[in-house]
Protein backbone atom coordinates (compact mmCIF):
# COMPACT_ATOMS: atom_id res chain seq x y z
CA UNK A 1 0.00 0.00 0.00
CA UNK A 2 1.35 3.43 -0.86
CA UNK A 3 0.04 6.64 0.66
CA UNK A 4 0.94 10.38 0.35
CA UNK A 5 0.63 12.73 2.18
CA UNK A 6 0.91 16.56 1.27
CA UNK A 7 3.34 18.24 2.28
CA UNK A 8 3.01 21.62 1.45
CA UNK A 9 2.98 22.79 4.82
CA UNK A 10 2.77 21.33 8.08
CA UNK A 11 2.87 18.52 10.27
CA UNK A 12 3.48 16.05 7.49
CA UNK A 13 6.60 14.43 8.61
CA UNK A 14 4.45 12.77 11.93
CA UNK A 15 2.09 11.00 9.29
CA UNK A 16 4.75 9.52 7.14
CA UNK A 17 6.36 8.13 10.55
CA UNK A 18 3.13 6.69 12.26
CA UNK A 19 2.07 5.44 8.50
CA UNK A 20 5.60 3.64 8.17
CA UNK A 21 5.70 2.52 11.65
CA UNK A 22 1.99 0.84 10.37
CA UNK A 23 4.25 -0.95 7.52
CA UNK A 24 2.47 1.26 5.01
CA UNK A 25 5.31 2.93 2.56
CA UNK A 26 4.32 6.82 3.18
CA UNK A 27 5.63 9.79 0.70
CA UNK A 28 5.73 13.36 0.81
CA UNK A 29 3.46 14.72 -2.10
CA UNK A 30 3.85 18.76 -3.17
CA UNK A 31 3.42 18.26 -6.89
CA UNK A 32 0.83 16.79 -8.68
CA UNK A 33 2.76 14.08 -10.68
CA UNK A 34 3.68 12.77 -7.26
CA UNK A 35 -0.14 11.85 -6.76
CA UNK A 36 0.36 9.05 -9.25
CA UNK A 37 -0.18 5.81 -8.24
CA UNK A 38 -1.16 6.43 -4.67
CA UNK A 39 -3.82 4.10 -2.73
CA UNK A 40 -4.79 7.09 -0.29
CA UNK A 41 -3.68 10.52 0.54
CA UNK A 42 -3.72 12.33 3.69
CA UNK A 43 -3.78 16.04 4.41
CA UNK A 44 -2.28 17.22 7.83
CA UNK A 45 -2.22 19.28 9.77
CA UNK A 46 -0.86 22.92 9.64
CA UNK A 47 -1.90 26.14 8.81
CA UNK A 48 -5.65 26.04 6.45
CA UNK A 49 -4.91 28.85 5.15
CA UNK A 50 -1.01 27.91 3.88
CA UNK A 51 -2.14 25.07 2.49
CA UNK A 52 -5.02 25.99 0.77
CA UNK A 53 -3.08 28.74 -1.34
CA UNK A 54 -0.28 26.23 -1.72
CA UNK A 55 -2.85 23.72 -3.16
CA UNK A 56 -4.23 26.17 -5.98
CA UNK A 57 -0.28 26.05 -7.18
CA UNK A 58 0.68 23.81 -10.10
CA UNK A 59 -3.22 22.80 -10.28
CA UNK A 60 -3.11 20.11 -7.09
CA UNK A 61 -5.81 21.34 -5.67
CA UNK A 62 -7.49 20.00 -8.96
CA UNK A 63 -5.61 16.77 -9.46
CA UNK A 64 -6.21 15.62 -6.21
CA UNK A 65 -10.35 16.73 -6.76
CA UNK A 66 -10.63 14.14 -9.62
CA UNK A 67 -9.08 11.70 -7.86
CA UNK A 68 -11.26 12.32 -4.90
CA UNK A 69 -14.25 11.80 -7.38
CA UNK A 70 -12.60 8.37 -8.73
CA UNK A 71 -12.84 7.23 -4.63
CA UNK A 72 -9.19 7.93 -3.97
CA UNK A 73 -9.32 7.34 -0.05
CA UNK A 74 -8.18 10.83 2.09
CA UNK A 75 -7.80 11.52 5.65
CA UNK A 76 -7.52 14.87 6.89
CA UNK A 77 -6.36 15.96 10.53
CA UNK A 78 -7.41 19.61 11.86
CA UNK A 79 -6.42 22.23 8.94
CA UNK A 80 -6.86 18.55 6.57
CA UNK A 81 -10.47 18.80 7.93
CA UNK A 82 -10.99 22.37 7.07
CA UNK A 83 -9.32 22.12 3.60
CA UNK A 84 -11.87 18.43 2.91
CA UNK A 85 -14.94 20.61 3.80
CA UNK A 86 -17.52 22.37 1.47
CA UNK A 87 -18.39 24.99 3.78
CA UNK A 88 -16.14 27.31 6.16
CA UNK A 89 -18.00 29.80 8.12
CA UNK A 90 -16.47 33.33 8.22
CA UNK A 91 -12.95 32.48 5.96
CA UNK A 92 -11.68 33.41 2.69
CA UNK A 93 -10.13 29.43 2.56
CA UNK A 94 -10.83 28.40 -0.97
CA UNK A 95 -10.91 24.42 0.33
CA UNK A 96 -11.39 21.50 -2.01
CA UNK A 97 -15.01 20.95 -1.11
CA UNK A 98 -14.92 17.13 -0.80
CA UNK A 99 -16.80 15.94 2.19
CA UNK A 100 -20.48 17.65 2.91
CA UNK A 101 -19.96 19.21 6.49
CA UNK A 102 -19.88 23.03 7.58
CA UNK A 103 -16.91 23.97 9.85
CA UNK A 104 -15.93 26.66 12.17
CA UNK A 105 -11.98 27.51 12.42
CA UNK A 106 -10.07 28.54 15.60
CA UNK A 107 -13.54 27.62 16.82
CA UNK A 108 -12.59 26.84 20.71
CA UNK A 109 -10.38 30.26 20.57
CA UNK A 110 -7.05 31.48 20.38
CA UNK A 111 -4.23 29.09 21.14
CA UNK A 112 -3.94 30.01 24.85
CA UNK A 113 -7.41 27.22 24.87
CA UNK A 114 -5.79 24.91 23.04
CA UNK A 115 -6.34 21.56 24.94
CA UNK A 116 -6.08 17.78 25.61
CA UNK A 117 -9.18 15.52 25.97
CA UNK A 118 -9.99 12.06 26.14
CA UNK A 119 -12.45 10.97 23.75
CA UNK A 120 -14.87 7.82 22.93
CA UNK A 121 -15.02 7.40 19.50
CA UNK A 122 -16.99 4.23 19.44
CA UNK A 123 -15.73 2.89 15.50
CA UNK A 124 -11.69 2.66 17.68
CA UNK A 125 -13.16 0.48 20.16
CA UNK A 126 -13.91 0.98 23.82
CA UNK A 127 -10.88 2.67 25.46
CA UNK A 128 -10.61 6.53 25.27
CA UNK A 129 -8.64 8.28 22.29
CA UNK A 130 -6.02 10.96 23.65
CA UNK A 131 -7.50 14.29 21.54
CA UNK A 132 -5.37 16.74 21.16
CA UNK A 133 -6.71 20.18 19.97
CA UNK A 134 -4.94 23.30 18.54
CA UNK A 135 -6.65 25.62 17.49
CA UNK A 136 -8.73 23.48 16.40
CA UNK A 137 -12.11 23.60 14.11
CA UNK A 138 -15.21 21.85 14.90
CA UNK A 139 -18.01 20.92 12.58
CA UNK A 140 -21.35 22.70 12.41
CA UNK A 141 -23.14 21.40 10.42
CA UNK A 142 -23.07 17.71 7.85
CA UNK A 143 -25.42 16.11 5.58
CA UNK A 144 -27.05 12.99 6.31
CA UNK A 145 -24.45 11.42 3.79
CA UNK A 146 -22.05 12.14 6.94
CA UNK A 147 -21.37 10.13 9.46
CA UNK A 148 -20.14 11.76 13.23
CA UNK A 149 -17.83 9.77 14.50
CA UNK A 150 -17.00 11.50 17.72
CA UNK A 151 -18.58 14.73 19.63
CA UNK A 152 -17.67 16.93 22.09
CA UNK A 153 -19.60 16.94 25.65
CA UNK A 154 -21.57 19.94 24.34
CA UNK A 155 -22.52 18.16 20.86
CA UNK A 156 -20.02 19.51 18.85
CA UNK A 157 -18.90 17.20 16.03
CA UNK A 158 -15.22 16.04 15.77
CA UNK A 159 -14.18 13.50 13.78
CA UNK A 160 -16.39 12.03 10.66
CA UNK A 161 -16.53 9.82 7.77
CA UNK A 162 -18.35 9.84 4.44
CA UNK A 163 -17.41 6.99 2.74
CA UNK A 164 -13.68 6.89 2.18
CA UNK A 165 -13.14 10.16 3.45
CA UNK A 166 -12.60 11.21 7.27
CA UNK A 167 -11.41 13.75 9.30
CA UNK A 168 -10.93 14.93 12.83
CA UNK A 169 -10.78 18.45 14.39
CA UNK A 170 -7.43 16.89 16.67
CA UNK A 171 -4.46 15.64 15.91
CA UNK A 172 -3.78 11.96 16.41
CA UNK A 173 -0.43 12.34 14.20
CA UNK A 174 0.88 13.96 17.99
CA UNK A 175 -0.05 11.21 20.04
CA UNK A 176 0.95 7.56 20.69
CA UNK A 177 -2.21 5.40 19.60
CA UNK A 178 -2.10 4.27 16.17
CA UNK A 179 -5.50 3.10 16.16
CA UNK A 180 -7.19 6.20 13.68
CA UNK A 181 -4.42 5.95 10.95
CA UNK A 182 -5.02 2.09 11.43
CA UNK A 183 -9.15 3.02 11.10
CA UNK A 184 -7.89 4.57 8.20
CA UNK A 185 -5.82 1.94 6.49
CA UNK A 186 -8.94 -0.24 6.74
CA UNK A 187 -11.10 1.90 5.13
CA UNK A 188 -8.57 2.07 2.10
CA UNK A 189 -8.37 -1.66 2.59
CA UNK A 190 -11.99 -2.24 2.02
CA UNK A 191 -12.34 -3.75 5.34
CA UNK A 192 -14.19 -0.47 7.11
CA UNK B 1 -9.86 18.96 29.43
CA UNK B 2 -6.42 20.56 30.29
CA UNK B 3 -5.22 23.66 28.60
CA UNK B 4 -1.63 24.97 28.23
CA UNK B 5 -0.41 21.42 27.91
CA UNK B 6 3.62 20.46 26.88
CA UNK B 7 1.96 18.69 23.99
CA UNK B 8 -0.46 21.85 22.81
CA UNK B 9 2.54 24.08 23.06
CA UNK B 10 4.87 21.97 21.58
CA UNK B 11 2.18 20.71 18.90
CA UNK B 12 1.33 24.18 17.57
CA UNK B 13 5.12 24.65 16.65
CA UNK B 14 4.85 21.23 14.87
CA UNK B 15 2.02 22.93 13.06
CA UNK B 16 3.83 25.88 11.75
CA UNK B 17 6.37 23.47 9.91
CA UNK B 18 7.81 24.08 6.26
CA UNK B 19 6.37 27.50 6.97
CA UNK B 20 7.17 31.18 6.96
CA UNK B 21 6.58 33.73 10.17
CA UNK B 22 6.19 36.61 8.38
CA UNK B 23 7.04 40.16 10.86
CA UNK B 24 4.47 42.31 10.37
CA UNK B 25 3.95 45.93 11.86
CA UNK B 26 0.35 46.94 10.87
CA UNK B 27 -3.05 45.04 10.40
CA UNK B 28 -2.51 45.34 6.38
CA UNK B 29 0.92 43.72 6.58
CA UNK B 30 -0.54 41.24 8.30
CA UNK B 31 -3.71 40.61 5.71
CA UNK B 32 -0.94 40.96 2.69
CA UNK B 33 1.40 38.31 4.77
CA UNK B 34 -1.83 35.84 5.45
CA UNK B 35 -2.87 35.96 1.70
CA UNK B 36 0.88 35.29 0.73
CA UNK B 37 0.50 31.55 2.71
CA UNK B 38 2.45 33.10 5.90
CA UNK B 39 1.55 30.27 8.66
CA UNK B 40 1.96 33.20 11.44
CA UNK B 41 2.88 36.43 11.47
CA UNK B 42 5.08 38.18 14.23
CA UNK B 43 3.29 41.95 15.71
CA UNK B 44 5.94 43.95 15.64
CA UNK B 45 6.13 47.80 16.13
CA UNK B 46 9.06 47.92 14.07
CA UNK B 47 11.03 45.30 11.92
CA UNK B 48 14.30 44.73 13.19
CA UNK B 49 16.13 46.73 10.44
CA UNK B 50 14.41 50.00 12.08
CA UNK B 51 15.09 49.04 15.71
CA UNK B 52 18.46 48.74 14.75
CA UNK B 53 18.78 51.72 12.56
CA UNK B 54 16.67 53.95 15.74
CA UNK B 55 19.04 52.51 18.48
CA UNK B 56 17.51 53.60 22.52
CA UNK B 57 15.70 50.91 24.16
CA UNK B 58 13.27 48.67 21.85
CA UNK B 59 10.33 47.05 24.35
CA UNK B 60 7.07 45.16 23.62
CA UNK B 61 4.81 46.94 21.20
CA UNK B 62 2.05 48.86 22.09
CA UNK B 63 -0.99 46.41 22.59
CA UNK B 64 -3.55 48.21 20.78
CA UNK B 65 -0.84 47.52 17.48
CA UNK B 66 -1.03 43.82 18.41
CA UNK B 67 -4.92 43.64 18.72
CA UNK B 68 -5.57 45.40 15.43
CA UNK B 69 -3.39 42.44 13.74
CA UNK B 70 -4.81 39.90 15.75
CA UNK B 71 -8.09 41.15 14.61
CA UNK B 72 -7.20 41.41 10.98
CA UNK B 73 -6.13 37.91 10.51
CA UNK B 74 -7.35 34.31 11.37
CA UNK B 75 -3.47 32.76 11.35
CA UNK B 76 -1.85 32.71 14.45
CA UNK B 77 -0.13 35.60 15.71
CA UNK B 78 3.44 35.85 17.54
CA UNK B 79 4.42 38.75 20.10
CA UNK B 80 8.02 39.62 21.28
CA UNK B 81 8.85 40.42 24.67
CA UNK B 82 12.28 41.48 26.39
CA UNK B 83 14.45 39.09 27.54
CA UNK B 84 13.53 38.22 31.10
CA UNK B 85 10.68 40.55 31.20
CA UNK B 86 8.14 38.57 32.30
CA UNK B 87 5.19 41.60 33.20
CA UNK B 88 5.79 42.11 29.31
CA UNK B 89 4.90 38.83 28.36
CA UNK B 90 1.94 38.23 31.66
CA UNK B 91 0.43 41.37 29.39
CA UNK B 92 0.94 39.13 25.86
CA UNK B 93 -0.34 36.13 27.25
CA UNK B 94 -3.40 38.47 28.95
CA UNK B 95 -4.32 39.66 24.88
CA UNK B 96 -4.43 35.72 23.90
CA UNK B 97 -1.46 36.15 21.79
CA UNK B 98 -0.56 32.92 20.29
CA UNK B 99 3.08 32.90 20.63
CA UNK B 100 5.65 34.71 22.67
CA UNK B 101 9.04 35.36 21.13
CA UNK B 102 11.21 36.28 24.04
CA UNK B 103 13.65 38.13 21.80
CA UNK B 104 17.16 39.38 21.74
CA UNK B 105 15.83 41.86 19.10
CA UNK B 106 14.38 44.16 21.73
CA UNK B 107 16.47 45.25 24.51
CA UNK B 108 17.20 42.43 27.26
CA UNK B 109 15.17 43.58 30.92
CA UNK B 110 17.75 40.75 32.87
CA UNK B 111 21.56 40.20 31.65
CA UNK B 112 21.33 37.62 33.61
CA UNK B 113 17.89 35.71 33.51
CA UNK B 114 15.55 34.20 31.13
CA UNK B 115 11.96 34.43 31.85
CA UNK B 116 11.09 30.99 33.59
CA UNK B 117 8.23 30.03 30.73
CA UNK B 118 6.65 26.59 32.15
CA UNK B 119 4.95 29.19 34.48
CA UNK B 120 2.74 30.13 31.18
CA UNK B 121 -0.31 28.66 29.47
CA UNK B 122 0.71 30.12 26.44
CA UNK B 123 4.19 29.11 24.61
CA UNK B 124 6.91 30.26 23.93
CA UNK B 125 9.98 30.55 21.20
CA UNK B 126 13.56 31.28 22.05
CA UNK B 127 16.46 32.06 19.93
CA UNK B 128 19.79 29.99 20.05
CA UNK B 129 23.25 30.08 18.68
CA UNK B 130 24.18 26.69 19.15
CA UNK B 131 22.95 23.60 20.94
CA UNK B 132 23.89 24.50 24.58
CA UNK B 133 21.51 27.71 24.24
CA UNK B 134 19.07 26.09 22.89
CA UNK B 135 18.74 23.46 24.99
CA UNK B 136 18.78 25.98 28.06
CA UNK B 137 15.69 27.74 26.49
CA UNK B 138 14.24 24.62 26.07
CA UNK B 139 14.58 23.67 29.70
CA UNK B 140 13.35 26.88 31.11
CA UNK B 141 10.46 26.03 28.94
CA UNK B 142 10.79 27.41 25.27
CA UNK B 143 8.40 25.04 23.18
CA UNK B 144 9.77 25.79 19.92
CA UNK B 145 14.03 27.08 19.03
CA UNK B 146 15.26 29.78 16.10
CA UNK B 147 18.14 30.41 15.53
CA UNK B 148 19.31 34.11 16.26
CA UNK B 149 21.30 35.05 13.12
CA UNK B 150 21.56 39.07 13.01
CA UNK B 151 18.18 40.52 12.74
CA UNK B 152 17.27 43.17 10.75
CA UNK B 153 20.77 43.05 8.38
CA UNK B 154 19.23 41.08 5.39
CA UNK B 155 23.00 38.97 5.75
CA UNK B 156 22.05 35.19 6.04
CA UNK B 157 25.80 34.17 7.06
CA UNK B 158 24.81 34.74 11.54
CA UNK B 159 22.13 32.22 10.68
CA UNK B 160 24.23 29.84 8.87
CA UNK B 161 26.49 29.47 11.76
CA UNK B 162 23.66 29.28 14.12
CA UNK B 163 22.30 26.35 12.68
CA UNK B 164 25.21 24.37 11.31
CA UNK B 165 26.73 24.60 15.06
CA UNK B 166 23.18 23.35 16.07
CA UNK B 167 23.12 20.76 13.59
CA UNK B 168 26.46 19.83 14.06
CA UNK B 169 26.43 19.56 18.16
CA UNK B 170 23.26 17.02 17.54
CA UNK B 171 24.84 15.07 15.61
CA UNK B 172 28.00 14.92 17.73
CA UNK B 173 25.73 14.03 20.52
CA UNK B 174 24.10 11.55 19.03
CA UNK B 175 27.36 9.15 18.45
CA UNK B 176 29.31 10.57 21.77
CA UNK B 177 29.03 7.37 24.32
CA UNK B 178 27.37 7.73 27.22
CA UNK B 179 30.00 7.60 29.79
CA UNK B 180 31.22 11.11 28.06
CA UNK B 181 27.66 12.95 28.09
CA UNK B 182 27.77 14.56 31.48
CA UNK B 183 31.07 16.02 30.70
CA UNK B 184 29.11 17.36 27.06
CA UNK B 185 26.33 18.94 29.39
CA UNK B 186 29.21 20.60 31.41
CA UNK B 187 31.02 22.02 28.32
CA UNK B 188 27.79 23.06 26.38
CA UNK B 189 26.45 24.29 29.64
CA UNK B 190 23.16 22.28 29.56
CA UNK B 191 20.15 20.44 31.15
CA UNK B 192 22.07 17.08 31.24
CA UNK B 193 18.37 15.15 31.12
CA UNK B 194 18.19 17.36 27.75
CA UNK B 195 21.47 16.26 26.80
CA UNK B 196 20.49 12.52 26.85
CA UNK B 197 17.37 13.26 25.22
CA UNK B 198 19.30 14.54 22.24
CA UNK B 199 22.03 11.24 22.67
CA UNK B 200 18.72 8.97 22.26
CA UNK B 201 16.46 10.85 19.62
CA UNK B 202 19.22 12.26 17.15
CA UNK B 203 17.33 15.53 17.35
CA UNK B 204 16.15 18.65 18.81
CA UNK B 205 12.93 17.54 21.14
CA UNK B 206 11.31 20.92 19.53
CA UNK B 207 10.25 22.20 16.32
CA UNK B 208 13.30 24.46 15.02
CA UNK B 209 13.18 27.27 12.62
CA UNK B 210 15.91 29.94 10.82
CA UNK B 211 15.46 33.66 11.53
CA UNK B 212 17.86 36.53 11.61
CA UNK B 213 18.79 37.85 7.87
CA UNK B 214 16.71 35.53 5.70
CA UNK B 215 15.85 38.10 2.73
CA UNK B 216 15.54 36.16 -0.63
CA UNK B 217 13.72 32.90 -1.45
CA UNK B 218 17.00 31.31 -1.54
CA UNK B 219 18.28 32.13 1.55
CA UNK B 220 15.04 30.35 2.56
CA UNK B 221 15.59 27.16 0.93
CA UNK B 222 19.01 27.18 2.51
CA UNK B 223 18.25 26.96 5.82
CA UNK B 224 15.73 24.57 5.25
CA UNK B 225 18.37 22.47 3.75
CA UNK B 226 20.76 23.17 6.34
CA UNK B 227 18.16 21.78 8.90
CA UNK B 228 15.69 23.96 9.78
CA UNK B 229 11.81 23.23 10.37
CA UNK B 230 10.62 26.58 8.61
CA UNK B 231 11.68 30.13 8.12
CA UNK B 232 11.05 33.49 10.04
CA UNK B 233 11.24 36.29 7.68
CA UNK B 234 11.72 39.55 9.46
CA UNK B 235 12.47 43.20 8.07
CA UNK B 236 13.05 41.07 4.32
CA UNK B 237 9.74 41.28 3.01
CA UNK B 238 8.25 44.80 4.01
CA UNK B 239 12.05 46.32 3.43
CA UNK B 240 11.90 45.17 0.09
CA UNK B 241 10.32 46.94 -3.05
CA UNK B 242 7.64 44.23 -3.57
CA UNK B 243 6.62 42.79 -0.57
CA UNK B 244 3.53 41.14 -2.17
CA UNK B 245 5.97 38.90 -4.46
CA UNK B 246 8.88 39.18 -2.52
CA UNK B 247 6.23 36.94 0.40
CA UNK B 248 4.76 34.80 -1.66
CA UNK B 249 8.25 33.58 -3.59
CA UNK B 250 9.39 33.19 0.25
CA UNK B 251 6.48 30.88 1.10
CA UNK B 252 6.88 28.77 -1.96
CA UNK B 253 10.60 28.20 -1.69
CA UNK B 254 9.89 26.93 1.81
CA UNK B 255 7.85 24.45 0.49
CA UNK B 256 9.81 23.46 -2.47
CA UNK B 257 13.35 23.99 -0.69
CA UNK B 258 14.66 20.43 -2.57
CA UNK B 259 13.16 22.11 -5.77
CA UNK B 260 16.42 24.39 -7.49
CA UNK B 261 13.52 24.59 -10.71
CA UNK B 262 11.01 26.40 -8.50
CA UNK B 263 13.33 28.11 -6.49
CA UNK B 264 15.14 29.46 -9.67
CA UNK B 265 11.33 30.59 -11.11
CA UNK B 266 10.14 32.44 -7.99
CA UNK B 267 13.22 34.07 -7.54
CA UNK B 268 12.59 35.84 -11.13
CA UNK B 269 11.58 39.98 -11.10
CA UNK B 270 11.17 40.35 -7.43
CA UNK B 271 12.48 43.75 -7.45
CA UNK B 272 15.13 44.73 -4.56
CA UNK B 273 15.81 42.79 -1.77
CA UNK B 274 16.56 44.72 1.21
CA UNK B 275 19.54 46.84 1.71
CA UNK B 276 21.95 44.10 3.12
CA UNK B 277 24.22 45.14 6.69
CA UNK B 278 28.32 43.04 6.10
CA UNK B 279 28.15 41.53 10.05
CA UNK B 280 31.84 43.01 10.30
CA UNK B 281 30.99 46.51 10.24
CA UNK B 282 28.45 46.19 12.88
CA UNK B 283 30.36 47.19 16.39
CA UNK B 284 30.46 44.47 18.47
CA UNK B 285 28.52 46.33 21.27
CA UNK B 286 25.72 46.83 18.13
CA UNK B 287 24.98 42.64 17.52
CA UNK B 288 21.74 41.31 18.56
CA UNK B 289 22.62 38.03 19.19
CA UNK B 290 25.12 38.55 21.96
CA UNK B 291 22.27 39.49 23.91
CA UNK B 292 21.19 36.66 26.07
CA UNK B 293 23.24 33.63 27.28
Amino acid sequence: MKIGVLASQGAFIEHINILSQLGVKALPVRLPHQLDGLDALVIPGGESTSISLLLQDNNLASEIQGLAQNGLPIMGTCAGMIVLANGISASPITSLGLMEISVRRNAFGRQRESFETQLSIPVLGENPFPGVFIRAPVIEDSNSNVEILCRLSDGSGVAARQRKLLASSFHPELTNDRRFHQYFLDIVAGKQ
Amino acid sequence: METGTWKVKTGLAQMLKGGVIMDVVTAEHAKIAEEAGACAVMALERVPADIRAAGGVARMADPTIIEGIMKAVSIPVMAKCRIGHFVEAQALQAMGIDYIDESEVLTPADESHHIWKHDFKVPFVCGCRDLGEALRRIGEGAAMIRTKGEAGTGNIVEAVRHMRAVMDSISRLANTPQDELMTQAKEMGAPFELVLEVHKTGKLPVVNFAAGGVATPADAALMMQLGADGVFVGSGIFKSNNPEARAKAIVKATTHYQDAEIIAEVSKNLGEAMPGLDIKQIKPEELLASRGW
